[in-house]
């Protein structure tokens, strides 16, 4: 079976925030590979342990992504594809999924594992777009994942539980962060990932042209905030008879 | 008037409470259209009309609830082709923003994501967006026809605006490729708790609590108060309780008379799906933390020594 995981790299989510004072987001932030993908990657590799394959990561983004790929070569992936140009800085949703699927499509895998949402850009939009794109189903919101015979099948969370989603493969997946626990990169396997191959292509390369953006931005102002209100240092009955009152105040009790 | 289509969410013929906040939204903004597919689209068209679609397009084929995405894609994008909308709005909920990704692709538009507000501006449509974790609004200009835009629950107040609306039967128009991802099976977890979106009252519990043996202080609280129990997402990440009761940018928004936060450091991205509660009360450890910094009450303190106390004395007052 070959597997597809598109692999995201984002700033750490760990680390303190800044704003640049044109308020693009920081760019000397630490960068790691996006959580979510680290379980995409993880379910890549277990169903690769069960079938037998091939698992290979693709990724978009600054010369500097070939870190995130070169993480997931560590933890096992057989190769990895980083696509990266200047003329892609800064793409949209629509932009990411128009590369990812040209640099994709030749691949023609079983299976391409996406997270649900990435850790920085969080609207979960590449996903779907690629599936479309790639002309495959899409099973999402995985918390649960089984491939056999040609069928895939997802335990698909919802808000009241799961759904059970199954659909033959070619298909498109989406995992959530609480799937499986990324396995650590042991040093056979950190050594390993320095021979295997990360092919680097261009927009140029898959015949990618930027064209026009979904959106302008026309302004970036400070959310409304709430003001601070009372604060009071808990005596062992003071926090108790000061939240009843504001309970009573806002007539809930 | 701006042509605007409302992508309706219903089950059993009861729209979706974000589709509802969609249309009282629309209707300010231009001359709204509905669609409204799978078994029990007919049934909600008149709610959708009560609340501003003047005409509702449905079809109520049952493959529309049995596949995720693609029947309603395709269904919407042979719609999109003969009625040329100006705008389509999508909620901002899992099963919407996967039709809205494969339709706009589709389309070859482009969307815009997560917006919190959607306007008119001169022939254009503008979104708001929450920014680096909450704490900037982005404002953007959509740049395509149609405008596809996702908007976020909660963003709009519903009202009804007592209209009635026509209703079209459209059709089905899926592909034949199309029935894929197939719907097998659907579990429900949840026991029939106050739902959380609705609530009056939530609390909401953090990684503060020290392990999953102690989030019944929460319920306890919660059930005391009528209300319903949520969460921040240390805690649904590590397992303790369900993505159903997260609160905040990637789990639900929630607008609470009164949001209890008990442990939780408050974060943009947690407090961006509380912050709109009309009185926010924070239990922590640390006076240092940002929730103090936003709430209107602030306790210094042992959470798990405070809350079973406070669930007493609510039970007292209850009681008595
Ligand atoms: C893209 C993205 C999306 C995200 N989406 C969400 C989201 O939807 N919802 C969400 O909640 N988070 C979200 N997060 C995570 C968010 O940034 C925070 O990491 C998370 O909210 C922290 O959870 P917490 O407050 O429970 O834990 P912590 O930040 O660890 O805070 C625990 C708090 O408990 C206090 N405490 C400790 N012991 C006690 C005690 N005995 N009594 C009282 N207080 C005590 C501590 O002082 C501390 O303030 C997201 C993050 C990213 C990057
Ligand atoms: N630039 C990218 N390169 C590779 N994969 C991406 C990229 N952007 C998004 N994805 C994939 O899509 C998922 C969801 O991202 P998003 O739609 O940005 O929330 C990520 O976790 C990745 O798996």
């Amino acid at each position: 079976m070959k597997i597809v995981v598109t692999v995201k790299q984002v700033p750490d989510p760990n680390a303190p925030q800044g704003l640049d004072p044109d308020n693009t987001i920081a760019r000397d932030r630490e960068v790691v590979l996006d959580p979510g993908d680290e379980c995409g990657i993880e379910i890549g590799l277990q169903l690769r342990e069960a079938h037998g394959g091939e698992v290979v990561l693709v990724s978009m983004g600054p010369e500097k992504a070939r870190d995130a790929i070169r993480k997931g070569l560590s933890m096992g992936a057989d190769r990895g594809i980083l696509i990266t140009d200047g003329a892609l800085a800064g793409a949209d949703a629509f932009l990411t999924a128009r590369t990812l699927a040209a640099a994709i499509g030749p691949e023609s895998p079983d299976l391409v594992i996406s997270a649900t949402e990435s850790y920085d850009g969080s609207t979960g939009m590449v996903p779907p777009m690629l599936a479309e794109l790639l002309s495959l189903p899409q099973l999402t919101f995985a918390k649960h994942v089984e491939v056999s015979s040609g069928r895939v099948t997802v335990h698909r969370q919802t808000e009241a539980g799961y759904q059970v989603v199954e659909a033959e493969t070619p298909a498109l997946i989406t995992v959530t962060a609480g799937i499986a626990e990324p396995r650590y990169a042991s040093l056979k396997g950190i050594m390993a990932a320095r021979s295997k191959e990360v092919r680097v292509v261009t927009a140029g390369d898959l015949g990618v042209d930027r064209g026009e953006p979904a959106e302008v931005v026309q302004g970036i102002a400070d959310a409304e905030t709430r003001q601070a209100g009372e604060v009071v240092e808990d005596d062992g009955s003071i926090g108790v008879e000061r939240i009843i009152t504001v309970l009573q105040a806002a007539k809930v009790l | 008037m701006a042509k605007i289509w409302v992508y309706a969410e219903q089950s059993q013929g009861r729209p979706a409470a974000t589709t509802l906040e969609l249309l009282t939204r629309a209707r300010e903004l231009g001359d709204v259209e509905a669609i409204a597919l799978g078994p029990g689209a007919a049934a909600a068209a008149p709610v959708l009309g009560k609340h501003g679609a003047k005409r509702v397009h449905v079809n109520e084929e049952a493959a529309f609830a049995e596949y995720l995405a693609e029947p309603a894609t395709d269904c919407l994008a042979a719609l999109v082709g003969a009625g040329a909308p100006d705008l389509i709005l999508f909620g901002f909920s899992p099963d919407s923003r996967e039709v809205a990704g494969r339709l706009a692709a589709r389309l070859g538009t482009g969307l815009i994501a997560n917006a919190m507000d959607v306007d008119v501006d001169g022939s254009c449509f503008v979104a708001k967006v929450p920014y680096f974790g909450g704490a900037k609004v982005a404002t953007y200009r959509a740049n395509t026809s149609p405008a596809v835009v996702l908007i976020r629950p909660k963003s709009f107040e519903v009202s009804e605006s007592g209209g009635q609306a026509e209703v079209v039967e459209v059709a089905a128009a899926i592909g034949g490729g199309s029935r894929r991802a197939r719907i097998v099976e659907t579990k429900t977890e949840a026991a029939d708790k106050v739902k959380l979106e609705d609530a009056q009252v939530v609390v909401s519990g953090g990684r503060g609590l020290g392990g999953p043996e102690n989030f019944h202080y929460v319920e306890e609280l919660a059930d005391a108060l009528g209300g319903a129990a949520g969460a921040s997402r240390a805690i649904v990440d590590a397992g303790w309780v369900p993505y159903a009761m997260q609160v905040g940018q990637t789990g639900k928004t929630v607008r609470p008379g009164v949001y209890i936060a008990a442990g939780i450091s408050g974060a943009m991205q947690h407090t961006v799906g509380m912050k709109g509660a009309k009185v926010i009360v924070a239990i922590n450890k640390d006076p240092e933390a940002p929730i103090l910094k936003m709430a209107d009450l602030g306790v210094v303190g042992d959470a798990l020594k405070i809350l079973p106390k406070l669930t007493e004395a609510v039970r007292a007052k209850k009681g008595g």
